[in-house]
């Protein structure tokens, strides 16, 4: 068997880990990389890429669909059809190319890419079952980028029509019925990309509402968007098993007789969790918080020189967070000081419309001991909304009472995820709601709600 | 309208002049008969001094801490009353005691100084800037800084300076903002790096750039003085000795332990009154007073001690009289009921005035030596150290023995050091077996 020494031994391909090797080796560390499976990750392969471009795939489709039935500002489409293999397609290509574009990034940075799985005998050394044989290696720092992956549901296990989001986006064909079990932001996503696509789409969510983790002011135009494109939301249900045919989800609510959701598909998007078990890390023994491993605020374990950083960590299981301590674990191993310090991680939900959080909800601020006040920009009263039909939603910012002190940033609308690098960079920079509204935002752009919302905090809005 | 002075009034037993320690008053204020005006101090008692009548203050006849002779202005009233009434009455007030004084009738001298007086022509009544009010804490001027951060509150900087301090080793929580809602800047940074102000939070160290200034007045002055009197004349020497307390202790153990209810629990302090009175017999130009001026020294029969008493206000020496007269148990009560007086300021003229020799004691304060200051004109006073048990060679080994100091200091003018160490090395004997103290002929 073959031994081999490196510096930094970086186990998963994902955002998080692939942006610690190329780190690394912009900072000239010795660094090897491996991937069971495909450069990428969860995020590039079956996850933000691939769903992002079925979601846009079914945007396109419905506004055409809905210049054939009513044509608000003159268009006329005759009946437009989808090509859902050539949807898939193009899908794929994007992802090849930003795969093609990660491995060359790799190969620049001279980070050794290994292909095979990876079990780790202990903190220091891990077998890859690679595709030349197996091979052992040494390394000085281990960091786990191991990701997650979508929980099951007991009742309902993967296999045949019980699929999860990875199978939801590619799909052979566009199916006619999809039960979706799971009201979080997977969940709506696909769902209402389904719905778009022409799939009678049927939501189960074990919770009262819509995108639990969100607050309702929040969610409460998603829900609205989801009624008027004919989705069906069965909230405070629980999914029981498939019927004997197999044909049917068995739907159980409190007060109300069980009923049968008929589908083609039943779509499992309750969650995802660490993937801990198959790459060795419960034989490390590294102490956990839950199912994740638990890490300080430099991503370090409670073994030395042994790195967690991403999903595998915990929530939020976001791609830019996993990237984001990648970078910094990278650097901390090339001997800066650095510890996660970001004000906060931006989190966006590409539902119709879309949702973006940045910083604390009211809720949370309130319960972190601050006196707060919120103010909201509502998008009926914003140009460029209404130039581009849709001014369903607001932009919310959340300060404090006593120096305005910006605390969280909210807005839910459509096209809004592109805020988020406003949101998060007026937070990172400690802004005030005077720095907010003493910047010039460009008109007509969905970014000045941001700048009234501002001002109304400071009792100063000029458009509402 | 007529305006009425109120005089200083006579305070107590020789005394001519007093100093203004507080003003209860400022210029504007409407006051009510009876109400408290200011607070003036005679040797070492505090006098109220009340309005006579009811009116509004226009003038103040003296800043804190100024010495105003008895009959001048103290305050001026503007008072209700009919335009015939003289444009200036002279009203008398009534001096109400604080710490006591002794009443006294003799009448006392005019004041032959003016003070100047502040007029309120054009302070309005409710002015904030009180013409008493000392001054304010000053801070240093030219470098900006932001308040403290709360405690607990994470400290706000962007993501370069926050960089920018990691890579330096730079903890931000003790980097104080000056920006808004208390960022950090880069500017803030470099301050914090040249070694500038910084720090915030409780658990930072934080450069204290402010003054306070506080007027040296009444009891504080008056100690300065006297402290400044006694170093500048007598020429102090001090001698330290260790006792044996042990057998001491010992008895003092016993005596409390069978307790009566009509006795106090005994201390260290009335032993070593017991064995000053006994050495002083034999060392009489100990329990003495030098008067350099008149060239004269006056050798008591009584012993008169002076315990040296921290109060609130500052240290106080309340005297014991005739200890040759008290018997151990009397004078522990005495020594008890001059501190408790003196700590609630209620000691009398007479009890603040008129000892021969002083005992000086800071208990478990003790220390190991001091170097005490003569309560002048005494040429003697005694400092008790703290107790300790020590190792001590005895017999060839080693014994725990209880250990104690006494550091004294005496006016070499008129003690020699040879008189001082044996008069010491007397009252070291008697501690160190007190059956003799209580052994008389």
């Amino acid at each position: 068997m073959r031994e081999i020494s490196v510096k930094v031994l970086v186990i998963g391909g994902g955002p998080g880990g692939y942006v610690t090797a190329i780190r690394a080796g912009q900072l000239g560390l010795d660094v090897m990389l491996v991937e069971e499976n495909v450069l990428g990750g969860t995020c590039l392969n079956v996850g933000c890429i691939p769903s992002k471009a079925l979601i846009h795939a079914a945007d396109a489709y419905g506004h055409a669909m809905a210049q054939a039935t009513s044509a608000p500002f003159g268009l006329r489409v005759e009946r437009p059809t989808l090509d859902f293999t050539r949807t898939i397609e193009w899908k794929d290509g994007i992802v090849g190319k930003l795969k093609g574009g990660v491995t060359a990034l790799l190969k620049r940075h001279n980070v050794k890419t290994v292909r095979g799985r990876a079990a780790m005998l202990d903190g220091k050394t891990c077998r890859v079952e690679s595709d030349t044989g197996p091979q052992v290696i040494r390394a000085e720092h281990v960091v786990l980028a191991t990701g997650s992956q979508p929980v099951a549901l007991p009742s309902l296990p993967f296999g045949g029509r019980v699929i999860s989001s990875t199978e939801a986006l590619s799909l052979p064909s566009v199916p006619q019925r999809l039960a979706v079990v799971g009201a979080g932001y997977i969940g709506l996503e696909l769902g209402t990309a389904y719905a778009k696509l022409g799939t009678q789409v049927t939501v189960i969510e074990a919770e009262d509402r819509i995108l639990p983790a969100y607050d309702a002011e929040l969610a409460r135009p998603v829900a609205r968007r989801l009624k008027a494109l004919g989705i069906d939301v069965i909230t405070g249900a629980r999914a029981g098993g498939l019927s004997a045919d197999g044909d049917a989800l068995r739907v159980e609510q409190s007060g109300a007789a069980a009923r049968n959701i008929a589908a083609d598909y039943f779509l499992i998007a309750v969650g995802r969790r660490p993937r801990i078990a198959g790459v060795g890390l419960d034989q490390l023994d590294l102490t956990m918080n839950g199912a994740a491993v638990r890490i300080d605020e430099r991503c370090a374990t409670s073994m030395r020189n042994v790195w967690a950083i991403g999903d595998v960590t915990g929530e939020p299981m976001l791609a830019h967070r996993a990237m984001a301590q990648g970078a910094m674990v990278a650097e901390i191993i090339a001997g800066q000081r650095r510890v996660f310090d970001k004000v906060a991680i931006p989190a966006v939900c590409f539902t119709d419309p879309e949702v973006v959080t940045v910083g604390l909800s009211p809720d949370e601020a309130r319960a972190a001991g601050h006196t707060v006040q919120t103010s909201l920009f509502p998008f009926q009263a914003n140009g460029r909304a209404l130039t581009l039909g849709a001014d369903d939603g607001f932009v919310r910012v959340t300060a404090r009472s006593d120096n305005h002190l910006v605390l969280g940033i909210a807005a839910v609308g459509a096209g809004v995820s592109e805020l988020s690098a406003a949101f998060g960079l007026a937070l990172e920079m400690g802004a005030r709601l005077e720095d907010i509204a003493g910047t010039i935002h460009a008109h007509p752009t969905l970014g000045e709600a941001f700048h009234e919302a501002s001002l109304r905090g400071l009792g100063e809005a000029l458009h509402v | 309208m007529a305006i009425r002075i109120i005089k200083l009034p006579d305070v107590g037993e020789g005394v001519a002049e007093a100093e203004v320690v507080e003003w209860h008053v400022k210029v504007g204020d409407a006051v009510l008969e009876d109400q408290v005006l200011a607070a003036v101090m005679t040797d070492k008692a505090t006098v109220e001094v009340p309005s006579p009548v009811a009116g509004t203050v226009i003038a103040l006849g003296a800043e804190v801490g100024a010495t105003l002779a008895v009959g001048a202005e103290l305050v001026r009233l503007e008072v209700a009353g009919a335009a015939d009434e003289p444009a200036a009455a002279e009203v008398a007030a009534t001096p109400r005691q604080a710490a006591a004084s002794p009443p006294a009738a003799a009448p006392a001298p005019a004041a032959d100084n003016v003070v100047a007086m502040r007029t309120a022509a054009a302070a309005p009544a409710a002015d904030s800037s009180a013409p008493t009010r000392p001054a304010l804490p000053r801070a240093v001027p030219g470098i900006s800084l932001g308040p403290p951060r709360a405690a607990g509150e994470k400290p706000l900087a962007s993501p370069a300076v926050r960089k920018r301090a990691r890579d330096a080793g730079i903890d931000l929580r003790q980097v104080r903002g000056s920006g808004p809602a208390g960022r950090i800047s880069h500017d803030d940074l470099d301050i914090f790096m040249r070694g500038g102000p910084a720090a915030a939070g409780p658990a930072a160290r934080t450069a204290n750039t402010a003054v306070e200034t506080i007027k040296v007045v009444g009891l504080r002055r008056r100690i300065a003085q006297r402290m400044a009197e006694a170093k500048r004349r007598a020429a102090h020497f001090a001698y330290v000795e260790e006792v044996d307390a042990t057998a001491l202790e010992d008895l003092r153990a016993a005596l409390n332990a069978e307790a009566q209810p009509d006795r106090p629990r005994l201390t260290l302090l009335p032993f070593l009154m017991q064995a000053v009175v006994k050495a002083v017999v034999e060392f009489p130009q100990m329990n003495a007073l030098y008067d350099d001026e008149a060239d004269v020294v006056e050798r008591f029969g009584g012993v008169h001690i002076g315990i040296a008493t921290q109060t609130p206000n500052g240290l106080m020496v309340p005297v014991a009289r005739h200890c040759e007269a008290r018997g151990l148990f009397d004078g522990a009560a005495e020594a008890q009921r001059l501190a408790q007086a003196a700590r609630e300021g209620r000691a009398t003229r007479e009890e603040l005035t008129g000892s021969t020799i002083t005992i000086t004691s800071l208990g478990a304060l003790g220390g190991i030596v001091s170097t005490p200051v003569l309560n002048r004109p005494e040429v003697a006073i005694i400092g008790i150290n703290k107790l300790a048990v020590r190792p001590m060679w005895q017999g060839g080994q080693f014994v725990p023995r209880k250990m104690m100091n006494l550091s004294s200091s005496f006016d070499h003018r008129i003690v020699d050091g040879y008189d001082a160490a044996r008069f010491i090395q007397r009252i070291k004997a008697l501690l160190e077996a007190p059956a003799t103290i209580f052994i008389d002929g």
